[in-house]
């Protein structure tokens, strides 16, 4: 089942290509991994994928995204979208509220008012997220009291509150250290029975543990797909395999 | 010449610039005080003026300058805050927005008596309002934007970029984003600008001078067609326009003016404080 499907995409800021037509498909409940070296044009992609990138007021996309056979930029509402693929930035942003508003924020934005289901709400998304544990007897409790590990997995909390089909993660671990990484991955891992996740990450060995596939951008371009396996034991592509074993990058 | 001599020399050449700028400040403030302080008794402040201004009370200049302050507020801040947020959160980035940009920045900077003028060709004059608080607020009003557009806006834009794209990439709505995640944030440098804008208003002689200030006028006030004796006003008629009036008089009046002022900054840096402690990122 192809869940999200990407034709000869291109992103551009001020007229300097970012991304470079791309096409591939993300499948229904696989973690995609997407690795490159920085200014590989990943991020862009990414936040193609959910219309972020047009809250950039010199960037400009062409080609095709197809979310469920819908064409994302002319047959879904941007804001619908946005509910149903949801993203996790590189950094921790929590908003400055408490941990309790900061997850019914999403929810409340889509006309959820009643006390008892924001309740069940949050509860259900801190517990995939796995956080309900550290931070259920402090809700009130103001977000950014919370250590970049646990603010990071209340954001995917927040995420999930909206329950969208799709998540994104744009390098979610840059800034966290490995056992709050190991925790984050685990999460995702388990995320994957209900949700496709798209993965962008900096780190190598992050996508070869966590990815089904992964697909390697370089200058925008994408150099290659494969399972993961495939691509990290026998890489198609000189580049990837230079990348991979760190020859480069 | 070492670096330890230059330290010096640089530490009391800065330390010197900082104790001339206060120095005037500070002078003015102790002239008024000890000056206006006699002044100060309950039949100066709830009295109406007698004998020609020289004696009696400044009550209705008091109640006057309140009134245009409350009217300046409540023309300026909605309109300010509105245009604002406005241009910061929605406008598009073309040749229209920056051409107003431009026009407020130039606002900012046109002499007060042309305000004044201004408002008395608009208000009193074309619009009929007469020499009235309605006309003298609307004038003030005017004169204010710029101030509370340009705190306005530094306020928004101190809130993180970063906010904003939480909230979009959770399916909010631009007005949703601004509603909860922008404004709440922002309120209290709003607050503080705009506090600031009206303390300057409250103070301006030229923009009320044809559009509202009467030289004696005991009455209070009945509506906003009224005229009405203003603080500023007054003190300008005190100084030039009666003769023999006591030195006391003058300096309680200025005393007066300068206390209300005072009052309002302190409210700004109050607010100021209260919120700064309470923020979090």
């Amino acid at each position: 089942m192809v869940k999200v499907k990407i034709n000869n995409l291109s992103v551009w800021y001020n007229n300097q290509p970012a991304v470079k037509n791309i096409s591939l498909e993300v499948k229904t409940n696989e973690i995609l991994g997407v690795i490159g070296p920085s200014n590989s044009g990943k991020t862009s992609f990414l936040k193609t994928l959910n219309r972020l990138n047009e809250l950039y007021p010199n960037s400009r996309t062409t080609g095709e995204v197809l979310l469920d056979g819908l064409d994302i930029f002319k047959q879904v509402d941007k804001h619908l979208l946005r509910k149903r693929v949801g993203i996790v930035f590189a950094l921790p942003l929590p908003l400055p509220l408490s941990i309790f508003d900061n997850i019914a924020y999403g929810p409340r934005m889509h006309g959820i008012k009643s006390r008892k289901k924001l309740q069940e709400i949050v509860e259900r998304s801190l517990r995939s997220a796995a956080i309900w544990d550290e931070v259920k007897d402090r809700l009130p409790v103001n977000a950014f009291k919370l250590s970049g590990g646990q603010q990071q997995r209340l954001c995917i909390a927040r995420t999930l509150a909206v329950e969208p089909e799709v998540i994104l993660y744009d390098e979610p671990c840059s800034g966290l250290d490995p056992i709050s990484t190991l925790r984050i991955e685990e999460a995702m891992r388990e995320l994957k029975k209900n949700y496709t996740q798209v993965l962008v990450t900096n780190n190598v060995k992050q996508a070869a543990r966590v990815s089904d596939r992964t697909a390697y951008f370089l200058m925008g371009e994408m150099i290659e797909i494969g399972e993961t396996k495939d691509v990290f034991t026998r890489p198609a592509d000189k580049r990837t395999d230079d990348y991979i074993t760190g020859r480069f990058g | 010449m070492d670096t330890k001599t230059k330290e010096k020399i640089a530490f009391i050449i800065l330390l010197i610039a900082t104790i001339l700028v206060v120095t005037p400040v500070a002078l003015i403030m102790l002239l008024v005080l000890i000056n206006g302080l006699p002044a100060l008794t309950p039949e100066f402040i709830f009295g109406s003026p007698r004998e020609g201004m020289r004696a009696g009370g400044i009550f209705p200049a008091i109640v006057g300058t309140l009134y245009l302050t409350l009217g300046t507020a409540v023309f300026s801040i909605p309109l300010g805050i509105l245009a604002a947020i406005y241009l910061n959160e929605y406008a598009a980035r073309n040749w229209l927005t920056r051409t107003i940009e431009l026009a407020i920045i130039n606002l900012a900077g046109v002499p007060s008596i042309v305000y004044g003028l201004f408002g008395l060709g608009l208000f009193v004059t074309f619009l009929n309002f007469g020499a009235s608080i309605l006309s003298g607020s609307l004038t003030l009003a005017i004169m204010t934007l710029p101030v509370i557009i340009t705190a306005t806006r530094e306020a928004l834009n101190s809130v993180p970029r970063s906010f904003r794209e939480v909230s979009f990439s959770l399916g909010a709505s631009r007005w949703q984003t601004v509603r909860h995640v922008v404004l709440p944030n922002a309120i209290p440098g709003i607050l503080t600008g705009t506090i600031l804008g009206l303390s300057r208003a409250a103070g301006e002689t030229a923009p009320i001078l044809f559009t509202v200030a009467a030289f004696y006028l005991p009455r209070l006030p009945q509506s906003v067609y009224d005229q009405a004796m203003a603080l500023p006003y007054h003190i300008y008629v005190l100084s030039t326009q009666v003769p023999n009036v006591s030195v006391k008089v003058q300096y309680g009046t200025v005393l007066v003016l300068v206390l209300l002022i005072f009052v309002l900054n302190l409210a700004a840096s109050v607010l100021r404080t209260r919120f700064r402690r309470r923020k979090t990122w």
